[in-house]
């Protein structure tokens, strides 16, 4: 396997004290920067991913071969502009694309871990990434940015550590998994648990993967990334390379045929168990509980300048969910910009050329660092 | 710039907490920011506004005066400026409250309905008056609730607030409001400045 070739990876020695009680170290931490970190180490932005992102933030993915999940938005002259600053990404723990997550081997038993793999949290995830700042010798990050579970994040990021950052961006995300989220992640969940080959998780060691409950679980995330005001002007109805029904249970749509490929090229680049460990750690996200019901209390001993956006058509996580954490902003007198972007694509705007988004991102930046300079 | 920017900036003093409801395009703001080193937040309806002020660099919130100031604890902000817009919301007695409650003073300005052309154009035409300060036909106009210098005086003890200092904008100077005068600034006056308080 020369795929780990390609994966940079911090061996964090420090002891990590987990929400689930356990204490992981000396584990991998997979990461990938962009641009430079210049002479003051004051340029550094650290973008969380989502879901089924993973390090390789832009350019060309060196394991996938596809575009990096968020090639709009990051790179040379791009909204997250790579010849300024320096990115980092680590793929989040719980992960497979390199950092500790259920596909690696448990020293112990030398087994793979599938479910044995503690339970993580974003607060986990938080944690483990903190040790990049040392790595790279920084004090103090310019921005932390992350749309969906990676806003999850950067809420997470500035709650624990509310001076290590200048600027913070949540973008298209919540405080508080809804029983509605929390709904689709068990639909998926199932959907891999019925997969006869998932094995209560130990398909690794029968050189099995449960591809059909995970491309199930990725079509059915998929749809609640998009509108139905996008998927019909997309779609609409238009047929899949045939001019009439075929009266059969073949894809006759092309809505069909779009959802089947993209759960097909999901299974070829996801791990199953870090679906489920993944999706668990969003579900378990509650930031307003971990303050006692009162989310200002999470934000009330930073300096940071705070940028919030979502998106007009997000029905999973909408426009007043991310104005809640506004208001929790607010009610303890913090920096907080917001604005809500027009767009018909969906939760998935972020990830997409969306212009006013990019626009709205970049000038934020833009304006931000030129203050301190 | 507006002509009254000036004003409102001379009652405003330095290095105070300041937000700005329908903040436009950030003008104030950036006025604000530059003269009075004001530490400075927006709110603002459009999106095209908002993105204008990200622009520069300004703190913006998109929302709408009318909902989105409830989300301010009391006395967050030395001064809260309303320009303009009073006349446009469909409840301006709650929104006067919610100004003085997040802000120690507020500075409102009211485009004045009382002016001597207004008066005439509907004596004489006895259509709805169309001035430039009133550029709108009645039927597409956001302004829903125009009100008159001498309304804004009669309001505030209706509703029960004091007007701090009242100010009238005749041809770019300006000039206080008092007692002796109202009726005469009322007739002349395009816009009036009020600097009120609980």
């Amino acid at each position: 396997m020369n795929i780990k070739q390609n994966i940079k990876t911090l061996i964090v020695e420090k002891p990590l004290k987990l929400d689930c009680g356990q204490t992981i170290s000396n584990f991998p931490l997979a990461y990938e920067t962009y641009g430079s970190l210049n002479n003051e180490k004051d340029n550094a932005i650290l973008v969380f991913h989502a879901l089924t992102g993973d390090q390789f933030v832009t350019g060309i993915n060196p394991v996938t071969k596809k575009d990096g999940w968020w090639s709009y938005a990051v790179g040379s002259g791009k909204s997250i502009n790579t010849d300024k600053y320096f990115v980092i990404c680590a793929n989040v723990i719980g992960g497979c694309m390199g950092s500790f997550g259920p596909s690696h081997e448990n020293p112990k038993t030398k087994k793979i871990y599938g479910t044995d793999f503690p339970v993580i949290t974003i607060n986990d995830m938080v944690n483990a990434q903190i040790n990049l700042l040392d790595f790279f010798g920084i004090k103090k990050l310019f921005s932390v940015v992350g749309g969906s579970m990676g806003g999850m994040q950067v809420l997470q990021f500035i709650s624990n550590y509310p001076d290590k950052a200048k600027t913070a961006i949540p973008i298209a995300c919540t405080s508080s998994h809804s029983a509605q989220n929390i709904a689709f992640n068990e639909l998926g969940r199932q959907a891999i648990a019925a997969d006869h080959n998932w094995s209560d998780g130990d398909y690794n060691s029968k050189n099995i993967v449960p591809d059909k409950g995970l491309a199930v679980a990725r079509m059915a995330a998929h749809i609640t990334y998009l509108s139905k005001k996008g998927l019909q002007e997309k779609f609409g109805r238009k047929l899949q390379e045939r001019d009439d029904l075929k009266f059969g249970f073949d894809a006759d749509f092309q809505i069909e045929s779009y959802l089947r490929y993209q759960g097909s090229v999901f299974v070829d680049r996801f791990d199953a168990n870090s679906y489920l460990y993944i999706t668990r750690a969003m579900d378990y996200f509650d930031l307003v509980k971990q303050f006692n019901g009162n989310l200002s209390d999470a934000f009330k001993n930073t300096k940071a300048k705070f940028f919030i956006i979502s998106f007009t058509s997000d029905w999973l996580y909408p426009t007043q969910e991310n104005k809640d954490i506004v208001i929790a902003l607010n009610a303890v007198g913090a920096n907080v910009g917001f604005v809500e972007i027009e767009s018909d694509k969906g939760h998935d705007s972020f990830l997409l050329n969306v212009p006013d988004f990019l626009k709205a991102l970049k000038n934020f930046l833009d304006k931000s660092y030129a203050e301190k300079h | 710039m507006k002509p009254e920017y000036k004003i409102i900036s001379d009652l405003i003093e330095k290095d105070a907490k300041v937000l700005d409801v329908g903040c436009d395009d950030g003008t104030l703001m950036e006025f604000l920011k530059t003269n009075k080193n004001a530490n400075i937040r927006g709110i603002e309806i459009s999106k095209k506004k908002v993105q204008i002020c990200i622009a520069k660099g300004l703190t913006v919130i998109e929302g709408n005066a009318e909902f989105d100031l409830k989300q301010f604890p009391n006395d967050s902000f030395e001064y809260v400026v309303l320009g303009q817009t009073l006349q446009a919301f469909i409840n301006p007695e709650i929104v006067i409250k919610e100004l003085l409650r997040v802000g120690n003073k507020a500075i409102v300005t009211i485009p004045n309905f009382g002016h001597w052309k207004v008066r005439l154009n509907l004596l004489f035409k006895g259509t709805m008056p169309i001035t430039n300060s009133l550029p709108h036909d009645w039927y597409n106009t956001p302004n829903i609730h125009m009100c008159t210098i001498k309304d804004f005086v009669r309001f505030s003890k209706i509703i029960n607030f004091k007007i701090f200092k009242s100010l009238a904008l005749i041809n770019e100077n300006v000039s206080d409001i008092n007692n002796s005068n109202l009726i005469f600034k009322n007739l002349f006056g395009e816009l009036g400045i009020f600097l009120i308080e609980k």
